[in-house]
């Protein structure tokens, strides 16, 4: 590179680069301090445990980099695979099931985008208020049961093969994995990325540019709500079974993944890229933790310790350009 | 010669207040024209109403002539009128091409654009070289992020992006009101470069030394209608300053004359 | 910190943690030492006092038989994902007898299954799996059966009358739950003034009582999965006045559950043993390590039943010996 650029600018440019040398540093540390940590098997694990919540942080990223956010995302999901479960069992085609399941989250997905760009109300009461009313429904659906899923579609994703004889990976991460280059080609290649950032960014400045806000915002809660569908295939690749009780955090724990990823809570900055490792890092965590024979808790106190570390990182970066 | 763009007796209310009171307008073909009024006097809303931002009740607006209607700020711009935002309405954390191609990317030719979406990010960024360039504007790399501008250098990417589009008009709304001495100058040479380009550009400002620095004419606006225009090289400072505040007044004939002024406190 | 600051904040953070945690992690290594048995324990959360008991007296049979015992736990009741990747964790770091209170019957059977496939010992604790096979062995009381006393003295404290009951149960679609509700209906056979989910929730009891008993005005008895159900359904009574007409039976057998007894909040509960679960799942895992012998089937810990007011027909214990035997 030619012109230097300054530290500062770097984060700001490059959100990612903090979180990404936290996961190093971790992995790093856990593999030096225990004998169980770094091997192939119990990294392939370690991505596998960051899908379901990946996948919905995935989502999460394009909400809150229109400065909203998104608490209903794994209620829908989690009603998302109750439909899907459901309907295979009473006959349907597990593809066919699976396909509607999908189209019914992005379909939440629209009403949450058209309650918050046609009512202009904040997506915090709007996906509060979402978040209760499709985990009754899920409850109402499920009738207090859950559903185990046998049909191999369904459970594709959590299917493992091995590369090379060794590595452990399964379809969901291969599924992950497009979803994060589609994502990430569309907010970096397209116009419809740039307007979501400059939505984020300053919805006022975005409308006199002559960007559709109230568009772009309705879009990305559609394609979020695609995610969400899309984590539901995932959780039912991890966990063979719907069940209405399923991921109750997985809300606060897809805004953790974002958060410690270095995308802004204000919106307008941030990466899928860092997205994709912040759920790493929670899993690095936990796997890292308990390998180390660290109590649960701490666990939590480490990853809440981060998410505040990461905000403080986004706001000093910040706060320097101001 | 006709007018680039013209505006006749607009009004606009917000409930009881009367912002636009049978306002005139009258730019013509490469002059910068400026806008002076005091606060409160109307002439935001004026300009709003030329970029397509207010709707107004009544009165007409007419490009080169013709009548037309401006529903939104695309509106506008579809007729080659680009407003340059007191607030600039740039997007902090996107880089400098970025924003100056903001709302109207440019895809690549072939299926990559058409099928993909895929922008034509080179491309955007060798055009934004060349605006700012051409313009005299200083900037690193067009990759670098706005936020990391200086006020100066933020408010000659919102101009250049301004010139960059605008085919007909440019409107500048307070461009110097943030800047200090030094970055002021260099935001009065931009507009004197987009003038020799022949692009006519309204400037909005309380500043009366710059307004004096780089007007053609000067448009005085005061009670929510344009009370005269004068040029700067025929009158004063002084006198526009009577004019938007009251204390002078235009007639017909462009004579100015003192008003007597009658406080009701007055001795009689 | 200069510029580069922020570059190194978040790095810091992480390595701080890291370090932080390591060193804990050394210290008890000092203790324990190599070679030592490693059993998992994964229980549904850790904020419940139960399981609490449980792992405690878990660690404490593990720490006498000189095994290392690994606690783990969802974040809520209902975590299948969370109790997945604890299993898996576990296996990975070389655990050889796994011991889990499933979350859901169904919905950790593929880690099991991946954990027995590697020659791991699988112990379902207090709650069953569905199939029972799909572990190797099941600790549990017969939650049936509690349901089922319950149920036998509340009929019997009844002095004949026919049995208006309000139910209340725990998470929905839970097996405990629908296993001691099934119990109480069969024994007591009681006319069902109303059934709610309450989550073994207090205020959630609290409020379904209160809102069962705006039209549930003939009730006798109330049913309750557990003891803080119980307590919620309790003060919902006595701010309606009705405390003293209506019988209340629980189960669980918590320190806190006995008092309300011994206070006749609460008319009975039946008691059962996390201690003694914990207990012989860790000898079963020690036994394993020994010989490579597996336990198998259906274990049953005992049950007992607490009351001062002891019916003729009914085998019970008073709250003094309650107390001495209870948990939490």
């Amino acid at each position: 590179m030619t012109t230097r650029v300054s530290p500062s600018e770097f984060i700001l440019r490059t959100p990612a680069i903090g979180p990404a040398i936290a996961l190093v540093v971790a992995v790093v540390v856990f593999g030096l301090t225990t004998d169980t940590f770094f091997n192939v098997d119990n990294l392939s694990l370690v991505v596998q445990q960051s899908l379901v919540i990946g996948t919905l942080a995935l989502g999460q990223t394009l909400v809150i980099l229109t400065a909203g956010i998104d608490l209903a995302n794994a209620a829908i999901a989690v009603l998302s695979t109750l439909l899907i479960a459901k309907l295979t069992i009473n006959g349907t085609d597990a593809p066919i099931a699976l396909v509607v399941g999908i189209v019914a989250a992005a379909l939440i997905g629209a009403v949450t985008g058209g309650l918050v760009t046609g009512l202009r109300l904040p997506p915090f009461i709007v996906t509060l208020g979402l978040l209760t009313i499709v985990t009754a429904a899920s409850r109402l659906y499920a009738q207090g049961q859950s559903f185990p899923v046998t049909d191999p579609t369904l459970g594709w994703l959590g299917t493992t093969q091995y590369l090379f004889g060794q590595i452990e990976v399964t379809y969901g991460m291969a599924v992950m994995l497009a979803m994060f280059v589609g994502l990430w080609y569309a907010l970096t290649k397209t116009a419809w990325g740039k307007h979501v950032y400059a939505v984020g960014n300053d919805p006022e400045a975005a409308r006199l540019s002559g960007i559709h806000v109230r568009r772009t915002v309705l879009s990305v809660y559609v394609v979020a709500g695609l995610c969400y569908g899309i984590a539901a295939w995932q959780a039912l690749g991890r966990v063979p079974n719907a069940d209405p009780n399923a991921f109750q955090l997985g809300n606060l724990d897809s805004i953790t993944a974002v958060v410690i990823g270095g995308t802004s809570l204000f919106g307008g900055r941030g990466s899928v890229l860092g997205t994709l490792v912040g759920a790493l890092i929670v899993a690095v965590l936990r796997s890292g933790l308990t390998q180390a024979g660290i109590d649960n808790l701490y666990q939590d106190v480490a990853t809440g310790a981060l998410v505040i570390a990461a905000v403080a990182v986004d706001r000093f970066s910040r706060g320097r350009q101001r | 010669m006709t007018p680039v763009l013209e505006a006749h007796g607009l009004v606009k209310r917000y409930g009881r207040v009367t912002a636009m009171d049978g306002a005139d307008f009258e730019l013509s073909a490469g002059e910068v024209l400026a806008v002076v009024g005091d606060n409160g006097a109307g002439k935001s809303t004026l300009i709003k109403a030329l970029s397509g931002a207010v709707v107004p009740d009544a009165g007409q607006i007419l490009v080169e002539g013709k009548p037309v209607r401006f529903h939104g700020p695309l509106d506008a711009r579809r007729y080659g009128i680009e407003t340059v935002y007191q607030d600039l309405a740039l997007a902090p954390a996107l880089d400098i091409a970025t924003n100056l191609f903001l709302g109207r990317e440019r895809r690549r030719s072939g299926p990559l654009g058409a099928l993909f979406r895929r922008l034509d990010a080179k491309g955007m960024r060798r055009d934004a070289r060349r605006v700012l360039d051409e313009l005299g504007i200083d900037v690193k790399s067009m990759t670098q992020l706005v936020e990391t501008l200086s006020g100066g250098q933020r408010q000659a990417v919102a101009v250049a992006r301004a010139a960059a589009f605008g085919s007909r008009v440019v409107i500048m709304d307070e461009p110097t009101a943030a800047l200090g001495v030094q970055e002021s100058g260099r935001v009065l040479e931009l507009i004197d470069r987009i003038r020799d380009r022949g692009l006519p550009v309204v400037l909005i400002s309380h500043n009366m030394p710059h307004v004096f620095e780089i007007a053609d004419r000067v448009h005085v606006h005061r009670l929510g209608k344009r009370v005269a225009v004068v040029s700067p090289k025929t009158h004063s400072m002084n006198a526009v300053v009577g004019l938007l505040t009251g204390a002078l007044r235009m007639g017909d004939d462009g004579t100015i004359e003192e008003v007597g002024l009658t406080t009701g406190l007055g001795r009689s | 910190m200069g510029r580069r600051g922020p570059a190194l904040l978040a790095a810091l953070a992480v390595v701080a943690l890291a370090v932080g945690c390591t060193s804990t992690k050394s210290g008890s290594e000092e203790s324990t030492g190599d070679g030592k048995t490693k059993i998992g324990l994964v229980t549904k959360t850790d904020s419940n006092p139960y399981f609490v008991a449980l792992r405690d007296a878990a660690k404490a049979e593990a720490d006498k038989n000189g095994a290392e015992l690994v606690a783990l736990a969802g974040k809520f009741d209902g975590d299948n994902d969370g109790q997945v990747a604890a299993i898996e964790n576990l296996v990975q770091q070389g655990a050889k007898t796994i011991l889990v209170t499933p979350n859901n019957s169904t919905g950790i059977l593929g880690a099991i299954k991946k954990a027995r496939d590697r020659g791991v010992l699988v112990i379902a604790l207090d709650t069953e799996t569905d199939p029972q096979d799909a572990v190797d062995a099941t600790i549990a009381t017969d939650n049936t059966n509690a349901g089922r006393l319950q149920g036998q003295y509340v009929k019997a404290a009844l002095n004949g009358q026919p049995a208006r009951s309000i139910l209340l149960d725990g998470t929905p679609g839970s097996t405990v739950s629908e296993q001691r509700h099934a119990g109480f209906v069969e024994a007591a056979q009681p006319e069902n003034l109303g059934t709610e989910a309450t989550n073994g929730e207090q205020n959630k009891a609290q409020q379904a009582t209160e809102n069962l008993l705006q039209r549930a005005t003939t009730v006798n008895s109330i049913y309750t999965l557990n003891e803080p159900a119980a307590r919620g359904a309790y003060s919902a009574l006595k701010a309606k006045g009705l405390a003293d007409r209506v019988v209340i039976g629980s189960i669980d057998g918590s320190c806190d559950g006995v008092e309300a007894v011994k206070s006749g909040e609460i008319a009975v509960t039946v008691m059962q043993f996390p201690k003694k679960m914990a207990e012989q799942g860790v000898r079963f895992a020690v036994e394993f390590a020994k010989s490579g012998k597996k336990p198998t089937g259906f274990v049953e810990t005992e049950t007992a039943v607490i009351t001062d007011k002891p019916l003729a027909g009914i085998d019970s214990e008073d709250t003094a010996w309650g107390l001495e035997n209870c948990w939490g």
